[in-house]
């Protein structure tokens, strides 16, 4: 599954010692990433065995490199738009694991104070511009905030991500030639996880990277990459956004990857063949990256200290969210519309 | 004053408003060198510039996503939808993605911006380049709506759809483009959520939308001259906000309400204002409100055949004297 530029990238560290092009402090961002969503993904579902994640969730464990890889190669002022399955990148760009927990929970101290959900993280300080839940509906939205870049002159860049499955909508290939005419700063991630909900992707699309294989359709670079590979990852996301930066418009980049649990919720996942997920595990996203870090010389004792740092993160922000308080209900009929209200009539 | 027609107070109202803004910004098929397929907005392109009055590819949900990601990102952006029946293509946006990010996101984020479309019957087009779907619109909260009768109001209304925070449906009426009307020199600027009362009369209230409008109001004259009924006109506008007290003044008023609706009559706009007016102020009415609207059937497209089931003149006037007993 691993492309070749993947392995290529990872004996080119090799040869590059400590002093590679990613460092050891970016080294430590993009772990420390990683685990923050693996320790807040797997808090969830434990939540949602306890009853206290109601409604619908769609985790991100084993993706965790994608979101991690992008985040730390974006700037502060560069945009994310993600799908339900976006607590990854949401936590990537630095939102509080509270406030996402407490979304997930329908507590007061959520993001959205309980009015979005799961599926629609959003916070606009951190360029967390929305999770959309209509599949293939935020990729013309993201070709949107690009236009105002382009037009204004900002230098930053939107970035999308989605699943494999969302190749097959008209949003997507709207989006895609649309950006390609227009010279857009997006950059189009595809996490191909292998799986629509419940089908493989392969039973239903023409080609075999769904997202790759139509690059050509608009004019762009075919480009496959290893997505539990965060630094494989990270240098993809460099290039893409310098490209864009530079006015050289859009790129389409599909990063293959593997998600370890169900769909959503409680999905068992049944319709896998026996033997793929434990054949994924042995490449999970951060086994890879402790021993990436081992490689470049980062020692046990650093790790060792970002893993526990996280986990009293996640701990603290579980019990602030259980203590937390349900939704005021004056928020119900707040911000339907710019003057706060909801007013429709006089 | 000046004459103008509805069609070139499109483009008057869209200049108006980029003159005065520079995030405001154009975008649509066909609606830059070549000016738009009903040639509403000729002379955007050469007077604005490529950068800001951009022809798009065949491809709505790109139109209305980018417009969306624009405005939430600082622009102010004007979305042209060739034809309305074409919001089925892309109603995602309309019904799930404009009204619904600043709710769920609680208050962080924006989107305002305007769509603007061909709405409306009377061209022979047929079923699906003919219908009036501004009910589609109304029933989603979030959304404001509004729909233009004259060239005045149609400059007016583009800029308060533009200066407006959220976003905005604009219905232009196909068969209104030619229609010509004195217009006032200088800026105008109207608001949204105000009904015009267009006559004022004592003996029934007849609300109307778009091409509906001077219908009714020929109508009224007809009925005044022919069977001495004086009928007051409303000029709806808005649909959303929903200029109520208007609406509930004239009937507390004339006693008696007809809406005038080119919609099929399912869900139709005049059945919520029915309903608000059987809710509130069912001890004014002298008799039951009576809504004339187009059957619920698909537009034909013949000529002939059109022309029977819009409401016309004669249909308007013969149901309020039937109903008035005139
Ligand atoms: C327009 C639309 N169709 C169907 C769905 C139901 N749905 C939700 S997630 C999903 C699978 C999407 O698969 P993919 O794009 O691969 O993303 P993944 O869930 O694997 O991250 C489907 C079909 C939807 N939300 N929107
Ligand atoms: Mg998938």
């Amino acid at each position: 599954m691993a492309s070749k530029a993947g392995h290529a990238a990872v004996s080119m560290d090799r040869r590059g010692g400590i002093n590679d092009d990613i460092g050891e402090e970016k080294r430590l961002e993009l772990y420390r990433l990683q685990v923050v969503i693996r320790e807040a993904e797997q808090r969830a579902f434990d939540l949602f065995l306890q009853n206290l994640v109601k409604g619908t969730s769609h985790l991100s464990l084993g993706q965790e490199a994608v979101a991690a890889g992008f985040a730390a190669a974006m700037q502060p002022k560069d945009l994310s738009f993600c799908t339900y399955r976006g607590h990854a990148h949401t936590l990537a760009r630095g939102v509080p694991v509270e406030a996402v927990l407490g979304e997930l929970m329908q507590r007061d101290n959520g993001l959205m104070r309980g009015k979005g959900g799961s599926m629609h993280l959003t916070s606009e300080p951190h360029g967390v511009m929305g999770s959309y839940a209509i599949i293939g509906a935020h990729l013309p939205i993201a070709c949107g905030a690009a236009w105002r870049a382009q037009y204004k002159g900002d230098k930053d860049v939107s970035v999308c991500f989605f699943g494999d499955g969302t190749t097959n909508i008209g949003a997507f290939h709207e989006a895609l030639n649309f950006a390609a005419v227009w010279k857009l700063p997006v950059v189009f991630v595809c996490e191909n996880n292998l799986y629509m909900e419940y089908t493989p992707i392969g039973d239903v699309t023409a080609v075999q990277h769904p997202a790759a294989d139509r690059a050509a359709s608009y004019g762009l670079e075919r480009i496959v990459i290893d997505g539990n590979d965060a630094d494989a990852v990270y240098r993809a996301a460099q290039t893409a956004f310098a490209k864009a930066r530079a006015g050289h418009g859009p790129s389409l980049i599909e990063c293959m990857t593997y998600r370890h649990s169900g769909h959503s919720r409680a999905d068992p996942a049944k319709y896998r063949p026996e033997g793929e997920l434990e054949k994924w595990k042995e490449r999970d996203p951060i086994k890879i990256y402790r021993e990436r870090l081992k490689q470049f010389g980062i020692g046990d004792d650093q790790v060792a200290k970002i893993d526990a740092d996280v986990r009293r993160i996640v701990d603290e922000a579980t019990e602030a969210c259980k203590a937390a308080p349900p939704p005021s209900t004056d928020i119900l009929f707040t911000d339907v519309y710019a003057d706060g209200g909801w007013a429709w009539r006089n | 004053m000046a004459e103008l027609t509805y069609r070139d107070a499109v483009a008057r109202g869209i200049a108006q408003e980029m003159a005065r803004d520079p995030d405001v910004v154009f975008l649509g098929e066909d609606v830059a060198k070549a000016g738009g397929v009903f040639k509403a907005t000729v002379g955007l392109y050469d007077q604005f510039g490529p950068l800001r009055v951009r022809d798009t590819p065949i491809s709505e949900q790109a139109i209305l996503g980018a417009a969306m990601g624009a405005a939430m990102t600082g622009l102010k952006p004007i979305a042209e939808i060739m034809f309305s029946d074409f919001f089925a293509v892309c109603f995602d946006y309309i019904a799930n993605e404009f009204p619904k990010s600043r709710y769920m996101s609680n208050g962080q984020t924006k989107c305002p911006l305007v769509v603007r479309t061909g709405n409306g019957a009377g061209s022979r087009f047929g079923a699906q380049h003919s219908q009036s779907v501004e009910n589609w619109c109304m029933m989603i909260p979030g959304l404001k709506v509004v729909a233009p009768s004259t060239p005045t109001d149609v400059i007016g209304l583009m800029a308060a759809a533009v200066r407006d925070p959220d976003p905005v449906i604009f219905f232009e009426h196909k068969s209104l483009y030619p229609m010509k009307g004195e217009v006032p020199d200088g800026e105008i600027v109207d608001a949204l959520g105000t009904a015009r009362t267009v006559r004022t009369g004592t003996d029934a209230t007849i609300l109307a939308l778009a091409l509906m409008v001077p219908r009714a109001l020929e109508a009224a004259e007809r009925l005044k001259v022919e069977h001495g009924v004086d009928c007051e006109v409303v000029d709806v506008r808005s649909l959303v906000p929903l200029d109520t007290q208007t609406i509930l003044g004239s009937v507390g008023r004339t006693h008696r309400l007809f809406t005038v609706e080119e919609n099929p009559r399912l869900c139709g706009w005049g059945a919520e204002i029915v309903s608000i007016v059987a809710d509130e102020a069912f001890y004014d009415l002298d008799g039951p409100p009576v809504r004339i609207t187009t059957p619920h059937i698909p537009l034909p497209a013949a000529d002939i055949l059109e022309d029977m089931v819009l409401p016309t003149v004669e249909r308007i006037v013969e149901r309020v004297q039937r109903s008035l007993g005139a």
